[in-house]
């Protein structure tokens, strides 16, 4: 079965000078992110999870190493093409929902359509199909204010998937939700990824590690270990074999 | 460059999104445009109303028209010297000056002798006797009746035209024209009523009564020579100069006038008044002009305070921008465009208020209908925009270079 490749991470560092000392966040990360992956990344606080998820996440330069995102090498890009790849390439889901407070549901959605030069009425059409796509269909006029926590993410992922992105990126997306809703979300999760969408979720909770398909390790800036897991891989796939 | 058109219009979407949200706060932000731009549209259109109502009088005069007034320096004022320009003045103008014509005489009288009887009613009104002339220089036109002419002056008729507000002070019932009114202790017919001027400054430009100069001069008896004003007209523009040092050379002779003594008249023409009434509007203007921008300084300065505040405010919502594509661009036009907007909608709302101002002052006051100037519209329109984009160039660049990463965890 072949595998697309869409992320290449070759050899990439990032350093960080905090006062007159240096500080290593990532330090050689190699990593190959295939087509439909469903990937956790775990790790405690500190092992430069964040960092690596705002490398993927093109929102910021590695210090040393080779970033190719669909064959682009992304760390030779200046910060306007940058925005242009966070706009068409990426799809944010964050812990905190970061949903713009004055937008209702639906011009948050359309907000990501804006920077891709979309007329208004398409991006409406759009909106609207992505909102229907977590079931927000009615909720469409709220405002974040007016809606659950459970909500607020699925219009997030409304807004990440309404721009068709390459990948999927998820910051702790259950961290600041109940039990319920973040399996509710993380159902969510499985159907997109079912649909052939892309995922990287960034964790410290086993439970949601355990759903995904491919767990990856960081500890102290290094890659500790990327294997596959069997279990949940078993439950929805045969996707297995591709990684044994 | 249809891709910028469209993050213009993407970025006024957003600034009246952002705007209207925070409506008390916007209207607060923007009171010192406000009212820098209503305090100058308000005093302009005041000025310019009464600058529009003055030309119109002069170009009334018509402007090849020359007036001749005595003038006497303050000095010899102080000594009891009075210049005069006489009848025999007017006389050797008119005779041996040549290319002028309609030459006019008139004598004025106001104040306490110049009372006005009808009926056991008094009017102290301006008393002018003039030539028949004097209705070709100055456009006096009779509402109804007629204007005196030539064979009134010469046979020294006792007739009368009158301002239309003499009417109503002296209480004239029915029709006015065939009566009687005293001026002097004599009766004069009632021929002719004036159009209406209107009000200019209070003074009522109504408020008098047209004789005949020859019934006039009459009137006032041999005693004392009256100071008369002598207009005229000049058949050749072109010629202006040359009879302007005629007139000179005539009347300094007849004056008996020395050598290095200064003139005791002087010789104006209307558009040397016209032009004087200008300068003095255009300097009124000027510091005006200077008041406003100091005001629009200083609600411009108020526009930066609060859009870097703003700036601050919304530094997750750029950094959630940034995340989800929006470029520097797209930030830094977006902050632009909605200071502007908000100068603009200042800019908008001080030149009604300022018109309306600027409107009742005129009622209030008597004064010509207020009149906003095209250009006073652009100008405000064009400075409120100018400064929203000077003051918000910084907030702007602020909240463009703000770093993605930093700006998400922003608390």
């Amino acid at each position: 079965m072949s595998k697309q490749t869409i992320i290449e991470l070759r050899n990439i560092a990032k350093h960080y000078m905090m006062g007159s000392e240096g500080f290593y966040a990532l330090e050689g990360i190699d990593l190959d992110i295939y087509l439909n992956d469903y990937i956790a990344i775990v790790g405690s606080s500190g092992s430069g999870k964040s960092t690596l998820m705002n490398l993927l996440g093109c929102l910021d330069y590695p210090t040393a190493g080779e970033y190719k995102l669909k064959g682009t090498d992304v760390a030779t890009l200046n910060e306007t093409a940058l925005a242009g790849i966070r706009n068409r390439e990426i799809g944010f889901i964050f812990q905190n929902f970061n949903l713009l407070p004055r937008a209702t549901a639906l011009q948050n959605v359309m907000q990501p359509l804006i920077y891709r030069g979309i007329a208004v009425a398409e991006r409406r059409r759009r909106a609207q199909n992505a909102l229907e796509m977590v079931s927000l269909q009615d909720r469409m006029a709220h405002v974040p204010n007016q809606l659950s926590g459970g909500q607020r993410q699925r219009v997030a992922i409304a807004r990440a998937l309404v721009t068709e992105p390459a990948i999927l990126l998820a910051d702790e997306p259950t961290g600041n939700l109940d039990s319920s809703t973040t399996t509710e979300i993380m159902a969510l999760f499985d159907k997109l990824h079912g649909d052939g969408q892309t995922l990287i979720v960034v964790t410290h909770e086993h439970e949601i590690a355990e759903r995904c398909h491919r767990v990856i390790t960081l500890k102290d800036g290094h890659l500790m270990s990327d294997h596959i897991n069997q279990v949940s891989a078993k439950l929805s796939s045969s996707e297995v074999v591709a990684y044994v | 460059m249809s891709n910028l058109k469209f993050k213009i219009i993407e970025g006024t979407r957003s600034a009246a999104h952002s705007i209207f949200a925070h409506g008390f706060r916007s209207f607060l932000t923007t009171l010192g445009i406000i009212i820098g731009v209503a305090s100058v549209i308000a005093v302009v259109s005041v000025v310019q109303g009464f600058s529009a109502n003055i030309t119109q009088q002069f170009d009334g005069m018509g402007t090849n028209v020359i007036n001749i007034e005595s003038y006497t320096p303050r000095e010899e004022r102080l000594q009891g010297v009075r210049a005069k320009l006489s009848y025999d003045d007017y006389l050797e103008i008119k005779y041996r000056v040549p290319g002028i014509s309609n030459v006019t005489p008139t004598v004025t009288m106001w104040g306490s002798n110049a009372l006005i009887t009808y009926r056991g009613q008094s009017s102290s009104s301006m008393i002018v006797g003039t030539a028949s002339t004097y209705q070709k220089l100055n456009t006096v036109y009779p509402e109804r009746g007629r204007f005196f002419n030539l064979s009134d002056d010469n046979s020294r008729r006792r007739v009368a035209v009158l301002g239309p507000s003499i009417i109503s002070k002296l209480d004239i019932k029915g029709d006015p024209i065939g009566q009687h009114v005293g001026v002097s202790g004599e009766w004069f017919k009632v021929i002719g009523i004036a159009e209406k001027r209107g009000k200019l400054f209070g003074f009522d430009q109504d408020d008098f009564i047209l004789l005949p100069f020859s019934t006039t001069k009459a009137l006032l008896g041999g005693a004392q020579e009256p100071d008369i004003t002598i207009s005229l007209q000049i058949n050749e523009p072109s010629q202006l100069e040359q009879v302007k040092q005629h007139i000179k050379n005539l009347l300094r002779r007849n004056h008996r006038l020395s050598k290095d003594a200064a003139d005791d008249f002087e010789i104006a023409t209307a558009d040397q008044m016209l032009d004087t009434f200008d300068a003095i509007v255009g300097s009124t203007t000027l510091v005006l002009g200077g008041i406003v921008g100091i005001s629009l300084l200083v609600g411009g300065i108020g526009i930066m305070n609060i859009m870097l505040v703003s700036v601050t405010e919304r530094t997750r919502e750029i950094g959630i921008q940034k995340a989800l594509g929006a470029t520097r661009f797209d930030i830094l036009l977006q902050f632009l465009i909605e200071a502007i907007f908000l100068c603009l909608l200042g800019g908008l709302i001080g030149l009604i208020l300022g018109f309306g101002a600027g409107s009742l002052i005129s009622n209030l006051t008597g004064l010509p209908s207020a009149t906003v100037p095209a250009w006073a519209i652009i100008l405000s329109f064009g400075f409120s925009a100018g400064i929203g984009l000077i003051f918000g160039i910084i907030p702007a660049a602020k909240a463009a270079n703000l770093d993605p990463i930093d700006a998400l965890r922003y608390e």
